[in-house]
């Protein structure tokens, strides 16, 4: 038994001296309109007890009928994650008894599932890519759901009794297994959050899932071991649950890899069991110690037939599969010649989405990144919003670099324009119009600056005359101040110089 | 000699869920001693070439279109629960933690 | 008057009802009047509905006046076996654990019974979950056999059986996981049909063994159960394991096979039915029917199933093992009875133990255990696995049987009704009783019981069993035997029941 006073080793001792070894267990909550079984609805937020049929309820007599879109999206799914698809799979009964599961038993996939022997690539914050195995991913049914009433927190210990809603029962899973994660080494806890930010971008990039993770659209529970090398045997592992966003799962993994290198350091063994992860304490505690209770007595499905999935429709899955996150970023940098580290700052600014739409509105590759991961990263910041809630839009940022390259404004007064447009005053075109921020085009104009400026500054004519072209800068700097700015600096060096030699 | 003890008995009765008084438990520990005796001859003829049948008859593939049916009224999906609270069945507080 | 109308067999009420010289009403009323004198002696009802039954009697009766399409067995009163989920009447399965459960929905067969607008005049009392072969594992009491009331009517569906010979209806709908139908049938000399496997829809059934169980017609003429049959048959969207195919023409198989002539037909005699373990009158009825056959130009031949020795094994083991995950549901959670325990802390948990120990009987609780345990980690190999193949086994020899042979044939059941209370002590010699029957269930084929005659004034049962989804073969041969005996006998075997003392 693993006494919760023996002290956790700092995170980076325990991985120099331990191996540790993870198994990642992802549950999506497919999208579909009706249930996994029948028809009932599957919207979030309804009413208790709303969406059931007699099939979902579990009541006497029911029998359920698969969902033919379900199945679809989790060859989708294992396609996308270079499974082979299953050339004749069943569904398994798996028998256990819990208020928040009608049947007392779940229709899952036991020895059969639907995909199997797969991977993904995951992609750290500094470019490390990892392959992460897939074991299998298979379908199943959702569980009702259980509130806790009375007891200090409304969690399960201490409550008097619970109440359950059955409308999330019967809602299409899939579940996706990872084969041992090892390798990792103190990259652990990134490789984690890492795997599953990147099934959550690949189920939105598939259009199966919503997938958010604090709509439990997106669930993971993360299996953590620790051996002496890895050259020795798998240790002992324990199941963390209640990880429901990716900092948890980073942070989960890490404090169980500190745990349990104090426990093994104290010469205890570490007990396989199931944990809790608690966000706001940042510890996992023990929980179910897992038992022989856990003989789920798995058999095939009686009430449902098997499913053989015709190679063509398969194969004509996998073509129509969407260009995944990270190939569509690899394609991305190319086409828009960003180095590794300027795309991995766009990739970590979640500002690839806008960036692409900038470049489609006509902007360059590299203005679009300078606007947005500069000035709009910046008062996004301040501001305390995302990109996206700026008050300025892709096209707008293309229209204003637009009018820098055609010369109309510079780059200081772009930044002005810009300042308007998020304050509201409209267009980019519009802010330059109502503000007269445009550029002076008009030669005369600058010239009667220019002369003033000379006038002021007569030893410079003589300078220049000299070939001395330092001072220009001076009269330029002049110029600029007396136009507030508005003047084309190149131009008014080109009319210095001719006023001045000419 | 006893392939079923009552020991057996009182484990399979837990993972069923159900009640058993001492009486009950002997009793069903003989019963069944005799039962698993005689369906035990299936194993000697059951050999590895020969295939499970999960199912009589070899139906494959039958699904159901994503549409959506009426669902239970909730107060027909209620009408039976022995307690309810707030729109929800009112079960007796769950020890084990998931 | 209202005895004639209750002797009738249900196509010969339906063609008067058509006529219009009776109306579904007096029709309905004489049933629900005779279910009053006889049942209190023979107790197959758990639950008479007269108000919905009349109802739907008086509705017929309008539409006809009206001149309205209906189908052939509109206004036909019928009862159901409460193993069927009826919307709005209670269903219990025989079982305390859903004493006073009133569903919210309708089976599909009953769905259909109820679009065709048949009076629905209650549920059939059955063994518990339909685990038996005698009825006397109801919660409820026991069912009394109308030939004799201290005798078992057959089981699980001794209600319906019982129902059908006391002529308290003339149309019953049974299930048969094992025998349920079949078995009832021989002892109380009616008919009892279990057809294809998946040729029925099971939606709405209270699930036994989901690889097993199906519904199907319980009456007293082959003709009866035909037109039943072809009314609850057929494929079901709400049933994955329902067929796709239509059902064939059972009513034309009927009518021919009345007619007596079986030129052409096979029949196959299987040589380890019937044997050892069978009441020697029992198989003397069932030489006899076959010589009958034979005049009627059926070829008899002899044909070997050696795997079917087995069958009984496998079974028990298949089915409680499903009946194990299927009865899991019911833990007083959601429906039902909920028992909290007398001491201690009231958890979930013994919540669910304490209900399903108070709800279940003996035999449910029994079968539960024994399909945990060949379900269970480490013996699932050896039992559950193991009868799988000997399922495989089974269905192998019933092919190369009916390569030989058109139909099988065998007494249904080894014996004929015993006493009541008389076999409850000893599990294993009541499950003997279905050894004939149980070889369908495991290879899904259709099987189909008539009476045979009598031996020592009870009846017996001839068993006919057909290739999976050639259900119309076994009308066929099973009405040209009815036709045949009756003629034999100047009626109908039930006419030389004893008369059933009235309840005043």
């Amino acid at each position: 038994m693993t006494t919760e006073a023996t002290p956790l080793v700092d995170f980076d001792d325990a991985v120099r001296r331990y191996d540790p070894v993870l198994g990642i267990e992802v549950h999506v909550e497919l999208g579909t309109a009706s249930k996994m079984f029948d028809g009932a609805p599957t919207d979030f937020g309804a009413p208790p007890n709303t969406q059931t049929t007699p099939v979902s309820l579990g009541l006497p007599g029911s029998l359920p009928v698969v969902n033919e879109k379900a199945v679809e999206w989790a060859v989708l799914i294992g396609l996308a994650l270079n499974c082979r698809i299953a050339e004749y799979c069943r569904f398994a009964r798996k028998n256990y008894f819990y208020p928040d599961l009608p049947k007392a038993y779940q229709i899952s996939q036991y020895d059969e599932p639907i995909a199997y022997d797969g991977w993904v690539d995951v992609e750290l914050e500094d470019g490390t890519t990892y392959r992460v195995e897939i074991e299998r991913a298979h379908m199943e049914e959702d569980a009702g759901k259980n509130t806790h009433v009375g007891g200090a927190t409304g969690r399960i210990h201490g409550a008097e009794y619970s109440l359950v809603d059955y409308n999330r029962a019967g809602v299409p899973l899939v579940e996706i297994v990872t084969k041992p994660i090892t390798g990792v080494g103190a990259r652990a806890p990134e490789v984690a959050r890492a795997y599953v930010q990147t099934l959550r971008d690949m189920f939105r990039a598939l259009g199966v899932s919503e997938a958010r993770m604090e709509r439990g659209n997106v669930r993971a529970d993360v299996n953590v071991s620790l051996r002496p090398s890895p050259d020795a045997p798998l240790g002992t592992r324990t199941e963390t649950k209640n990880v429901n966003s990716f900092r948890s799962v980073e942070r989960a993994v890490r404090f169980e890899i500190s745990r349990q290198a104090g426990v093994l350091d104290a010469g205890a063994a570490v007990v396989q069991e199931t944990r809790h992860w608690h966000e706001d304490t940042g510890i996992t505690t023990s929980g179910r110690v897992k038992s022989d209770a856990e003989d789920y007595r798995y058999f095939p499905e009686p009430d449902l037939v098997p499913i053989v999935p015709d190679p063509a429709w398969v194969e004509g899955l996998r073509a129509s599969l969407p260009e995944m996150p990270a190939a569509r970023r690899r394609r991305l940098q190319a086409e828009w010649g960003y180095s590794d580290a300027e795309m991995r700052d766009v990739v970590n600014a979640g500002a690839v989405d806008i960036v692409e739409a900038t470049v489609a509105a006509g902007a360059s590759p590299a203005a679009a990144r300078k606007w947005w991961m500069g000035e709009l990263a910046r008062t996004a910041n301040e501001q305390g919003v995302s990109l996206e809630e700026l008050p300025v839009t892709p096209a707008q940022v293309a229209e204003l670099q637009a009018l820098v390259d055609s010369g109309r404004i510079n780059d200081k007064l772009a930044r002005q324009v810009l300042a308007g447009v998020l304050a509201g005053e409209g267009s980019p075109e519009e802010v330059v119009t109502a503000r007269g921020l445009e550029v002076v085009s008009d030669d005369g104009a600058l010239l009667a600056a220019i002369d003033e400026a000379l006038a002021a500054q007569p030893d410079v004519v003589e300078k220049i005359r000299g070939g001395n072209l330092g001072p220009v800068g001076a009269i330029i700097g002049a110029v600029m101040k007396a136009t507030r700015g508005q003047a084309d600096a190149a131009r008014v060096r080109e009319l210095v110089l001719e006023r001045v030699q000419g | 000699m006893s392939t079923i003890s009552r020991e057996e008995v009182a484990r399979l009765a837990a993972l069923a869920r159900i009640d058993l008084t001492d009486p009950e438990v002997t009793r069903l520990a003989s019963e069944l001693d005799v039962i698993v005796e005689a369906v035990a001859t299936v194993s000697r003829v059951a050999t590895e070439d020969v295939p499970a049948t999960s199912h009589p008859l070899p139906l494959r593939n039958v699904f159901r279109p994503d549409v959506v049916t009426e669902p239970l009224p909730a107060e027909e999906a209620l009408a039976a629960a022995p307690a309810a609270e707030d729109g929800r069945f009112a079960v007796p507080q769950i020890l084990e933690e998931d | 008057m209202a005895d004639d109308l209750t002797r009738l067999p249900a196509a010969d009420l339906a063609a008067r009802l058509a006529a219009g010289e009776v109306s579904s009403v007096e029709a309905t009323r004489a049933h629900l009047d005779r279910i009053a004198a006889v049942d209190p002696a023979v107790h197959a009802f758990l639950h008479v509905d007269a108000e919905g039954a009349l109802a739907t009697a008086a509705d017929v009766d309008a539409r006809r006046a009206a001149g309205e399409d209906l189908h052939p067995l509109a206004g036909v009163p019928i009862a159901i076996k409460d193993v069927v989920v009826t919307k709005g009447m209670p269903t219990t399965a025989g079982s305390r654990i859903l004493e006073g459960w009133v569903p919210p929905y309708d089976a599909t067969l009953v769905e259909r019974i109820r679009a065709a607008r048949l009076p629905i005049l209650g549920k059939t009392n059955m063994d518990e979950f339909a685990m038996g072969s005698s009825t006397e594992h109801s919660a409820f009491g026991n069912t009394h056999n109308p030939w004799d009331l201290d005798r078992i009517p057959g089981g699980s569906g001794g209600g319906s059986a019982a129902a059908v010979a006391a002529f308290e209806a003339p149309l019953a709908i049974g299930t048969d996981t094992g025998g349920s139908i079949r078995q009832p049938a021989a002892v109380t000399g009616t008919v009892g049909m279990k057809p294809t496997y998946g040729g029925v829809s099971r939606y709405g059934l209270i699930a036994m063994a989901s690889s097993l169980d199906q519904a199907g017609p319980v009456t007293r003429t082959v003709l009866d159960a035909a037109m039943l049959h072809e009314l609850i048959g057929g494929h079901d969207p709400h049933d994955s394991t329902s067929l796709p195919d239509p059902l064939p023409d059972l009513v034309g198989a009927a009518r021919l096979g009345a007619t007596g002539d079986l030129r052409g037909v096979r029949l196959g005699v299987v040589r380890e039915l019937g044997g050892e373990g069978y009441q020697p009158g029992v198989r003397q009825r069932f030489e006899e029917a076959l010589e009958l056959l034979q005049e009627a130009g059926a070829e008899v031949v002899e044909v070997s199933c050696p795997h079917f020795q087995y069958a009984l094994a496998a079974y028990y083991l298949i089915m409680p093992s499903e009946a194990s995950s299927n009865l899991a549901r019911f833990d007083g959670m959601r429906y039902g009875l909920r028992v909290e325990p007398t001491e201690g802390p009231v958890t979930a948990e013994r919540v669910m133990a304490a209900t399903r120990g108070a709800g279940f009987g003996e035999e449910v609780k029994r079968r539960i255990i024994l399909g945990t345990y060949a379900l269970s980690a480490g013996y699932y190999d050896a039992y559950y696995g193991s009868a799988q193949k000997v399922r495989t086994l089974v269905q192998r020899d019933f092919a190369a049987a009916f390569e030989k042979a058109d139909v099988l044939v065998s007494p249904t059941a080894p014996t004929t009704a015993f006493r009541l209370g008389e076999k409850l002590d000893d599990p294993m010699a009541m499950y003997l009783n279905d050894v004939a029957t149980i070889p369908a269930n495991l290879a899904g084929v259709p099987g189909i019981s008539v009476p045979s005659g009598l031996d020592e004034g009870l009846p017996a049962g001839f068993q006919v069993l057909a290739p999976a989804k050639a259900d119309d073969r076994l009308y066929r041969v099973a009405a040209a035997l009815e036709a045949r005996l009756e003629e034999r006998w100047g009626g109908p075997l039930l006419a030389q029941a004893p008369e059933l003392e009235v309840t005043r």
